[in-house]
């Protein structure tokens, strides 16, 4: 333990800890722009610069490590003003439009103008100008906007592990951007989006489909229908001020029938549908000597990440198509057909955590007959920003059930939102697929948290089946080079999801969304799963219900043709 | 580019790289280098052929390679525009000449006219104070310029090709 002395009262730090780590457990918030947590600090945007007695300079806190009899001031005039004087300067090439910014009121630059009491234009310079990047299908940039905080750069390297943007150019040129300035859609980006959610500004935002949407609710000849995935429910409520993790499925669907959406359906259901597909693959897999290990598809940008950097993997990817593309795919057939209705006159809205889920509704094997399956796709902080365009009040909305026939799920199909959550699920069910016997113990434990490689090893029938978990593609990225390297060769079963956490940490998901929320948000997936009595996907009736009346049965010919699909290698340079 | 141009790029990149066997990135710049040297500009072909080599992605070696001026991403011109912007040519007018140069030839420095006949760079200081404002055409300088000069120049070297 080490004495330290801030602001005049006395702490106790552990030795070796940065002294930005001790401020923000005494409960003083010194701002930061370039830190991430978990990473360690760059030091480079000077925001958290304090006092340290002894010290001729400012010190960065969040680089300068605590020591014996330290005495610190965060909050001398010397200090604020440096701070002060920063977001002068970073204000002093930015665009003021505001009004017609995204972040407007969720941007980080604008909080620190706020807070540090900025009230006046004190440095006049050149303005940014370069042309807005929108080739991309999830992700647009803007670099006038940019900052060159470089958090997007080091998420993109160091938490993903897909490099697509650095640094181009030197000094007041610098800018970040792909390599000979090409668009993001020619580029080796994966759309994941973890660079919109943690940028300060407006530099990066998601493509909205608002519009879309809005024109299609607006024209009488479309039947609009919506699904929303598992963690949109837990995650939206942040952006309306209500508790962390509170799950606000049935005050969603009534939210969604008032923004005018004709039928509202859950992607949970089509989680449930994707295990029955998944596990009865597993099992054929592995009873057959199929390519083992077998990797989850749910999540579409560690598909475009296999295609790209690890397309020899390829075979060992399921072959079931996603549930969102799952779901869009029996919306426009059973449903349209069972309904009568045109399936071009179905305009089919699916709400995702995620960025890289419009670029996947994009892609052109998904769809049949010149429709897409799923025809816009809105992020969770979209249709955060519909039900806020519309005035409605969630807290005044009783709680709805979902449509028939895809409104019912088993909280198997619920727990995909969550790193390990497609694991387990398809655990209970092949489990039952290969023993004719329910999975005794249904929490697979060790499956489920934050670290980013998780394993574990179930006994099926005699069969050790080992089974492994990643979350962060740079994690993923790490268990291909070990099964490459032939250090790993006990695995089966390998469950990929891009984005930390799992879908409760999208790139879609509410501005403000760490790692604290994102914990906090696993639990609400899990408690859900405590207390329901359906957790299995194969009892779940409506999907029973599909297979008698339309599919026949998992990995079928007609499942087959609408819930299974194919990839291919990109020749991705840049 | 065609891609036999982009092929016999890529193959002199290899030709190249086969000197560098082990290599770590420590060896990024003088890869750069001696790939510029031989074939007069950074193509994609090469940053992704050095990529694949020292496993790093295209977009740090692009970011690497702008940070310093000595590298380019287009093929030089038959004529090679150097127009220095060193002090003493600052105090004597460069500013105005390069301006007058970006405007004959419609291209920004780093670029190339599309006929392949010019390309413009700006350099700091090529040591020719005396002659200020000075310029260096593949190794002849044009010395005490004026805006008025530059259109005649350019004919000059139009006239050659």
């Amino acid at each position: 333990m080490i004495n330290v002395e801030v602001n005049g009262l006395k702490y106790e730090a552990d030795g070796g800890e940065m002294l930005l780590t001790l401020l923000r457990r005494i409960g003083i918030n010194v701002p930061t722009v370039c830190n991430i947590d978990g990473l360690p600090p760059t030091g480079s945007c000077r925001m958290c610069v304090v006092e340290v007695e002894g010290q001729r300079n400012l010190v960065p806190s969040c680089a300068f490590p605590v020591f014996e009899g330290m005495k610190v001031n965060t909050n001398s005039h010397r200090a604020v003003d440096a701070r002060k004087a920063i977001v002068e300067l970073l204000l002093a090439n930015h665009p003021e439009d505001c009004f017609y910014c995204e972040r407007n009121g969720s941007c980080q630059l604008q909080e620190l103008s706020e807070s540090l009491g900025v009230r006046s234009r004190r440095y006049v310079g050149q303005k940014n100008e370069h042309p807005v990047d929108l080739s991309g299908a999830s992700i647009v940039r803007d670099p006038a906007k940019c900052i060159l905080c470089g958090k997007c750069v080091r998420v993109c390297e160091e938490i993903q592990g897909v490099s697509c943007i650095d640094f181009i150019g030197r000094g007041s040129h610098a800018t970040v951007g792909t390599a000979f300035g090409e668009g993001l859609n020619i580029s080796s980006c994966v759309n994941c989006g973890q660079c919109v959610t943690i940028c300060p500004t407006g530099a990066l935002i998601g493509q909205s489909h608002v519009d879309r949407v809005l024109n299609a609710i607006e024209d009488p000849e479309l039947h609009v229908v919506v699904q929303h995935a598992p963690s949109v429910s837990i995650s939206i409520g942040d952006d309306f001020g209500i508790p962390v993790g509170d799950d606000l499925m049935g005050v969603m669907h009534a939210a969604m029938r008032r923004l005018g959406f004709d039928a509202v359906f859950d992607t949970s259901f089509s989680a449930d549908l994707t295990i029955m597909e998944e596990a009865t693959e597993l099992v054929h897999r592995v009873k057959t000597g199929g390519v083992l290990p077998m990797f989850t598809s749910c999540s579409p940008g560690w598909i475009k990440f296999v295609e790209t950097f690890y397309p020899e993997f390829i075979p060992n990817l399921s072959s079931c198509k996603s549930p969102q593309q799952m779901l869009g795919a029996v919306i426009k057939t059973f449903y349209a057909e069972r309904a009568g209705i045109d399936p071009h006159k179905v305009f089919s809205v699916s709400v995702m955590p995620c960025t890289a889920k419009k670029f996947e509704a994009g892609r052109p094997e998904m769809g049949r007959d010149g429709y897409s399956d799923v025809d816009a796709v809105l992020t969770t902080r979209e249709l955060a920003q519909l039900i806020r365009m519309h005035g409605i009040d969630l807290r005044s909305l009783q709680p709805e059930p979902a449509d028939t026939p895809f409104g019912v799920r088993s909280t198997a199909g619920k727990i995909f939102g969550a790193s390990g959550g497609v694991m387990e699920a398809a655990l209970r069910s092949a489990y039952y697929f290969l023993t004719g016997t329910e999975l005794k113990a249904v929490r697979v434990e060790a499956v489920r948290g934050l670290n980013g490689i998780k394993e574990a090893h179930i006994d099926i029938n005699g069969l050790n089946v080992g089974v492994a978990v990643a979350n962060g593609l740079g994690n993923a990225k790490k268990l291909l080079e070990m099964i490459k390297s032939g250090e790993k060769t006990d695995l089966h079963f390998i469950e990929v999801m891009t984005c930390p956490g799992g879908c409760v940490g999208g790139g879609g998901q509410p501005y403000g969304t760490n790692r604290d929320r994102v914990l906090t948000r696993i639990q609400s997936l899990y408690s859900i799963d405590a207390n329901e009595s359906l957790r299995v996907s194969h009892k779940n009736p409506e999907i029973l219900q599909l297979y008698k009346d339309y599919l026949g049965e998992p990995n079928g010919e007609k499942s087959h043709h609408l819930l299974h699909t194919y990839y291919h290698e990109r020749e991705t340079l840049i | 580019m065609s891609t036999a141009q982009e092929n016999s790029i890529a193959s002199g990149v290899r030709e190249i790289l086969a000197d560098y066997q082990g290599a770590g990135r420590d060896a990024l710049i003088p890869i750069l280098q001696e790939i510029q040297t031989r074939q007069g500009f950074l193509s994609r072909e090469a940053v992704v052929e050095v990529g694949k080599f020292l496993h790093l992605p295209a977009s740090k070696i692009f970011g690497v390679a702008t940070f310093y001026n000595q590298f380019r991403f287009t093929p030089q011109g038959k004529f090679h525009i150097q127009v220095c912007r060193g002090t003493a040519c600052h105090v004597k007018g460069s500013a105005a000449i390069l301006e007058a140069m970006k405007r004959e030839l419609k291209v920004a420095p780093g670029e190339t006219t599309r006929d392949g006949l010019f390309s413009l760079e700006v350099v700091a200081c090529i040591g020719a104070c005396g002659l200020a404002p000075v310029i260096n055409v593949n190794g002849n300088f044009h010395a005490n310029l004026t805006t008025q000069a530059v259109p005649r120049i350019l004919d000059t070297y139009r006239k050659q090709k």
